[in-house]
């Protein structure tokens, strides 16, 4: 494994900028740049580059889709939400129509925000290409093929042309998928979600998406934390403050960044990386987020350093 | 390991926990706080955490916490918590629980917050140095 490269970061809905919300980035940026003389435009992106993410850039708004550079051919990515469609795209203009690609796509569940990106998947419609579609529910095909029946939506998934197969994975039972160990766990979400634990060559990169860590069952705390253990990467729902997930949005199915913190360094993972943003944060919002979770990793620390991160639409991470 | 000493001054319930916890230690507040959150919510009254002796609270603990608010709650009573340590403090305010239960410098501003007659006999119980 290579790269991780995030197509899609956002929970439950996607999200767009609005023009005020553009608005305010240009005139904080204007307002940074007072007094200031840009001799070239190398000097204007020095200047752009130093500004905070939030003012200069943006989280994004698809759902989710994560993709797995695993250094083969095949390309690996998990969930299909509307992150799916710019993979796809991208793919695509790599590669052109005419030559056939195989897609390996791992399914934490079927829940709306997590298979939107399906039926707008263009690799899925061209004959040639393999898709293989992977999930522990045992209703993983019935669910994407309604989405794409009448009324709900105009194309019919007969129509999609590509070699599509469903694989079923059994939980906690190792699979060699596309060079990789692949493992899945059953996680508390309503109508259940499953994570997974990716590993080839000494790496390994866990993907936790909708699962509430409730940390109240040492059993089950002790089952996460050897599923994480000693990870890379650790892909992570913090879609809620602590607060509010054990609170008003209790038994939601989603986690906070201090359960992340506290799991990872648990099982002594790598790095945190934050994921799943509550679609009505601002790019401030996560970002104080994401500060908060840094010094929360420091005042607690006991051993090596954890990374946190919070994703983006289009942030790499390197292994 | 946490142990947990309490006091009353009229229908104020005063614990005090004292060191780490955490998802080892959790249980022991768990146990301690259930008959004073038990006393506090069948008299209508308040239930004050002096936080002085807990030098780290985790998620675990912090859910113990929010069990006990919404009982106290659903019978009609109160909690707030005093006395945060720094490090503490900073994890109230990560986890945003200062936004969902009072956060006190002092056990005597939590009591003056929700009772007079508590703080009367808090005032009354300490020496007037103290005061």
């Amino acid at each position: 494994m290579k790269r991780i490269r995030f197509w899609g970061t956002r929970g439950s809905l996607p999200v767009a900028l609005t023009a005020p919300v553009v608005r305010d980035k240009i005139v904080a940026a204007l307002r940074g740049a007072s007094g200031r003389t840009f001799g070239s435009n190398a000097d204007i992106e020095s200047y752009v580059d130093g500004l905070a993410f939030a003012e200069v850039g943006t989280y994004g708004g698809h759902t989710a889709c994560v993709e797995i550079e695993t250094g083969e051919p095949e390309y690996v990515i998990c969930d299909l939400g509307s992150g799916a469609r710019p993979f796809g795209q991208a793919a695509l203009a790599r590669h052109g129509p005419q030559s056939p690609q195989t897609y390996h796509i791992f399914m934490s569940h079927v829940h709306w925000d997590h298979i939107m990106g399906l039926p707008f998947f263009a690799p899925a419609y061209i004959p040639g290409n393999r898709v293989r579609i992977y999930g522990s529910h045992p209703w993983l095909e019935s669910a994407l093929r309604r989405q794409q029946d009448e009324p709900s939506f105009p194309v019919d998934f007969s129509f999609l042309k590509a070699d599509i197969e469903f694989v079923h994975l059994v939980p906690d039972k190792p699979h060699e998928v596309a060079g990789m160990k692949v493992t899945t766990m059953l996680q508390r979400h309503a109508g259940d979600s499953y994570g997974y634990r990716f590993e080839a060559n000494g790496r390994s990169i866990i993907y936790t998406t909708d699962s509430e860590h409730k940390l109240d069952d040492p059993m089950e705390t002790e089952s996460y934390v050897a599923f994480f253990r000693n990870a890379d990467v650790v892909i992570f729902d913090a879609m809620y403050s602590l607060a509010d997930a054990i609170s008003v949005r209790a038994d939601w199915g989603h986690s906070s960044n201090v359960v992340g913190v506290e799991l990872c360094q648990m099982a002594g993972a790598k790095h945190l990386c934050l994921f799943h943003h509550e679609p009505a944060y601002s790019d401030q919002a996560i970002d104080a987020v994401l500060t908060d979770t840094r010094r929360l990793e420091e005042i607690t620390r006991s051993g090596t350093p954890l990374k946190v991160s919070a994703a983006y639409d289009g942030m790499e991470i390197e292994l | 390991m946490v142990e947990t000493s309490s006091r009353q001054f009229a229908d104020v319930v005063v614990a005090a926990p004292v060191g780490r916890v955490d998802h080892h230690s959790v249980g022991e507040l768990e146990t301690a706080l259930l008959p004073l959150v038990k006393t506090a919510g069948d008299g209508k009254g308040v239930l004050v955490l002096d936080f002085a002796g807990v030098d780290y609270i985790s998620s675990v603990g912090l859910r113990i916490l929010m069990i006990a608010a919404k009982e106290l709650r659903a019978a009609g009573a109160k909690i707030a918590v005093a006395n945060l340590q720094p490090i503490v403090a900073e994890i109230f305010a990560i986890s945003r629980f200062d936004r969902v239960l009072g956060v006190f410098p002092t056990v005597r501003d939590a009591i003056g917050q929700f009772s007079p007659a508590g703080l009367v006999a808090f005032d009354g119980a300490r020496p007037p140095a103290a005061q």
